[in-house]
């Protein structure tokens, strides 16, 4: 991932730069604004300009409490539950504000957390009380809640002694309308979820992935799982105004599904999941300074989503990239191998009279064109496994080359007899399989099973398996002429 | 509907003869799902330092039984006490390896993560493990003969590793009585017989072993003692003695039918 991750920066930046808007229109915006890029960038990040300081500082935790308690809903398989409290608290907001009318932090915190934990019971009672599943109740939660609120806040906005209560910016998030306030709660409650999962780390992950074994050992699993539910309560509620209802459910699973593709420990997980939270909070909201103060939300989650696609692409193990080119360099490498035994066969039909192969020799064994036989010359070639003449048509083997026919042919042999003697293979049966082991069997493997074989010479077809002195034989250029001789030789 | 709780019941004896109490004692125990009763009026004392096979058909509860001893499922009524202590009490002497399927195999953790679970028991909500609780993780795994996996992620082993880390993990417990959900489940037959002497070394040491098994021909040779179940406790006691012919089929052949017509209509009627 360590390779990945200048990937992704370059990615964002990319994208970044696409979405620019036109200079004239980034004039008429305001006064405050810049003229280059690179010029708004730096005003964005360095935190000078104390009215995109909360913008900024907002976004980054909620990127931080989002990725952390996101990473347990995915291991969880709980994705839905994000989607479905983040709607419920919508009334709530509504209700907050009507406490007062106006968007005092406070109120609107109480009054979604409230809403929250209401959506949360009745999917639990639902569930416990009906046949309905977790994810029908979270269907339905999710909807009726989400319906209440926006009938709740068109009302208010429609009152016509109403101030501009700019509670439509909950929908879509708006980090720029972020108080000082707000970002204090932010903290507070990123404070909060960091120390709680630090502290009960072990049980978090327990009770996550084995809750029978975490209550058999007497842990309480379902205190435990509404302390996460709580947490994520909280973090979603104070992330609404920066990411928005609609989407802050994105803002948990993204960057924990990526974080998911890249490792297999779930603090590594977490780890990775809070950065990338942290990386696409930053970058939405900076693209929203940019962009003509668009709504935070869809970018964050844009530049989540690409994260993701990093991951999914360019991941170390399980990266689309990384697995095609090991497997092409690992069919690269059996290519050669073959090569190289066809080599060793016609080397050893003239029973190692002479060191060199004629690219027709070599063409006829493997029954292919002159001009493929060529190609495989120059690769092996280049891999410094044989050298030609200067006319290009006779090959040698480099002393690399040769120990590596041997081996080859040593693994296919040894495991040839292995089959037939100790598996009871039919001896008919062994060639195919032993085409595809030869190339993975490793020297300890093959030492063993000889072992097994008591150093047997022949294998199943009566022919001479080589043994160790013609691996680590002296320089190939004093061989000329020499043989095979067979491990049973040499013990 | 539901029967007051019987749990003052428990003030009667359950010591066994020489006074120390039973690892596990049931008494009159009905567990239902959705207020359907799969399991009826169990009654049981188990004795120290026996490995005892739980046998019966599918569907029979044995997972049920196994789950409620734990506390996990409540009971209509009766009680459960180990060594004399409710569940919640005893949990740190009881080690448990539950059925295959309620595993997330892609679940981001390590062979060593989850055996070092076994600990956290002992070590409750907030301790961390430390270099001991590591130590006594790696020992289990060599026990089961898993110790060059310890770094794998768990679903990158096959069927019958994996049972083994679950058995190390229980191991690691180092508890006093074993309940194990079907630990044979997928495991060849070198490894069964590894485990068969693993348990049998356990029971010498004094523990008391539950062990759901599926494989009649093999049961009499594993376990001394054998539980038949099906929704009722068919029979319990030694093997010579319950093995028979009449008590098998009295659990297999069909299944008690009156008993489960009667559990769908108190389904029904509630
Ligand atoms: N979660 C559940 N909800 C409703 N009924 C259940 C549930 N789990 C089990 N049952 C029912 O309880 C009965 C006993 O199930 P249990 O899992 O204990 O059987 P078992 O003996 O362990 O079977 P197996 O050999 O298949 O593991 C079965 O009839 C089953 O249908
Ligand atoms: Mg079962």
């Amino acid at each position: 991932m360590s390779a990945a991750r200048p990937l992704l920066l370059g990615l964002l930046l990319l994208i970044g730069l696409t979405v620019l808007p036109p200079e004239a229109r980034a004039e008429r915006i305001s006064e405050i604004k810049k003229t280059t890029f690179a010029e708004s960038a730096a005003r964005f990040f360095t935190l000078r300009d104390p009215s995109l300081r909360n913008a900024l500082i907002g976004s980054v935790l909620m990127g931080i409490s989002c990725g952390l308690l996101g990473s347990f809903l995915v291991v969880r398989k709980l994705a839905l539950m994000g989607d479905a409290l983040s709607h419920a608290v919508l009334p709530g907001v509504a209700f907050g504000f009507l406490w007062n009318m106006s968007k005092d932090p406070i109120a609107i915190f109480v009054g979604a957390t409230v809403a929250g934990l209401l959506g949360a019971g009745t999917v639990h009672l639902i569930r416990s009380t009906t046949k309905h599943k977790e994810d029908a109740a979270l269907g339905f939660v999710l909807a009726s809640f989400f319906a209440l609120g926006v009938c709740v806040i068109t009302m208010l906005n429609n009152l016509p002694n109403a101030q501009k209560s700019g509670l439509d910016k909950f929908m879509f998030g708006q980090a720029a309308a972020l108080g000082d306030q707000d970002v204090v709660l932010m903290a507070v409650v990123t404070a909060l979820v960091i120390s709680v999962l630090a502290i009960g780390f072990k049980a978090f992950a327990l009770t996550s992935f084995d809750a029978g074994f975490a209550s058999a050992i007497g842990f309480p699993t379902q205190l435990i799982h509404y302390t996460l539910m709580l947490l994520l309560a909280f973090s979603i509620v104070v992330s609404l105004q920066a990411v928005g209802v609609v989407l802050v459910s994105a803002m948990l699973i993204t960057p924990a599904a990526a974080a998911f593709l890249l490792t297999d420990r779930l603090k590594p997980m977490l780890a990775l999941s809070a950065l990338f939270g942290m990386a696409a909070g930053a970058i939405g909201s900076f693209l929203s300074f940019v962009g003509n103060d668009m709504p935070t939300g869809p970018l964050m989650v844009l530049a989540g989503s690409a994260v993701f696609a990093v991951a999914l692409l360019f991941g170390p193990r399980h990266g689309i990239v990384a697995r095609w080119l090991r497997q092409r360099s690992r069919s690269g490498r059996t290519r050669r191998e073959n090569t190289l035994k066809a080599l060793y066969h016609v080397l050893e039909r003239r029973e190692f009279k002479g060191d060199d192969v004629s690219i027709r020799e070599l063409a006829e064994q493997r029954r292919e064109t002159e001009v493929e036989a060529k190609q495989l010359a120059r690769e092996l070639v280049r891999h410094r496994l044989a050298t030609t003449n200067d006319s290009g048509e006779a090959l040698y083997l480099t002393p690399a080359g040769w120990q590596r026919a041997c081996e080859i042919v040593r693994n296919h042999r040894v495991w040839e007899l292995y089959l037939t003697n100790d598996a009871q293979y039919a001896a008919d049966h062994v060639h195919d399989d032993a085409e595809k082991v030869e190339h993975i069997l490793g020297e300890e493997t093959v030492r063993e099973i000889e072992k097994r074989l008591n150093y047997a010479t022949h294998d199943p077809h009566g022919k001479l398996i080589p043994g160790l002195a013609d691996l680590n034989a002296a320089p190939f250029s004093g061989r000329r002429g020499a043989r095979a001789t067979g491990y049973g030789a040499h013990s | 509907m539901n029967p007051p709780s019987t749990r003052q019941d428990s003030q009667v004896d359950r010591t066994s003869a020489n006074g120390a109490p039973s690892p596990l004692e049931i008494h009159d125990l009905t567990v239902a799902y959705h207020k359907k009763p799969v399991l009826y009026g169990i009654d049981l004392t188990v004795p120290a330092g026996t490995l005892v096979g739980i046998i019966g058909p599918n569907g029979a509860g044995k997972s049920t039984l196994i789950k409620a001893i734990m506390g996990q499922l409540p009971a209509t009524s009766g009680w459960v006490r180990i060594f004399g202590q409710s569940f919640k009490e005893a949990c740190t002497r009881v080690g448990y390896v539950p059925q295959r399927e309620s595993v997330d195999w892609d679940f981001p953790v390590s062979v060593m993560d989850v055996v070092l679970m076994g600990r956290y028991g002992r070590l409750g909500l907030f301790k961390r493990p430390r270099l001991e609780d590591h130590d006594i993780a790696r020992a289990c795994l060599e026990k089961v003969k898993m110790l060059p996996f310890a770094s794998r992620q768990i679903g990158n082993l096959s069927g019958g590793q994996q049972q083994r880390v679950f058995l190390a993990r229980a191991l690691a417990q180092e508890s006093d009585l074993y309940l194990m959900d079907e630990p044979f489940a997928g495991v060849d037959a070198a490894t069964e017989s590894a485990i068969v002497m693993l348990l049998q070394e356990l029971k010498t040491r004094g523990k008391t072993l539950l062990v759901v098994h599926h494989d009649l021909a093999t049961a009499k040779d594993y376990f001394d003692n054998l539980l038949l179940l099906n929704m009722r406790l068919v029979a319990f006691g030694k093997t010579a003695d319950v093995f028979t012919q009449e008590i098998l089929q009295k659990t297999y052949g069909g299944r008690l039918t009156i008993l489960s017509e009667v559990a769908d209509t108190v389904r029904r009627q509630t």
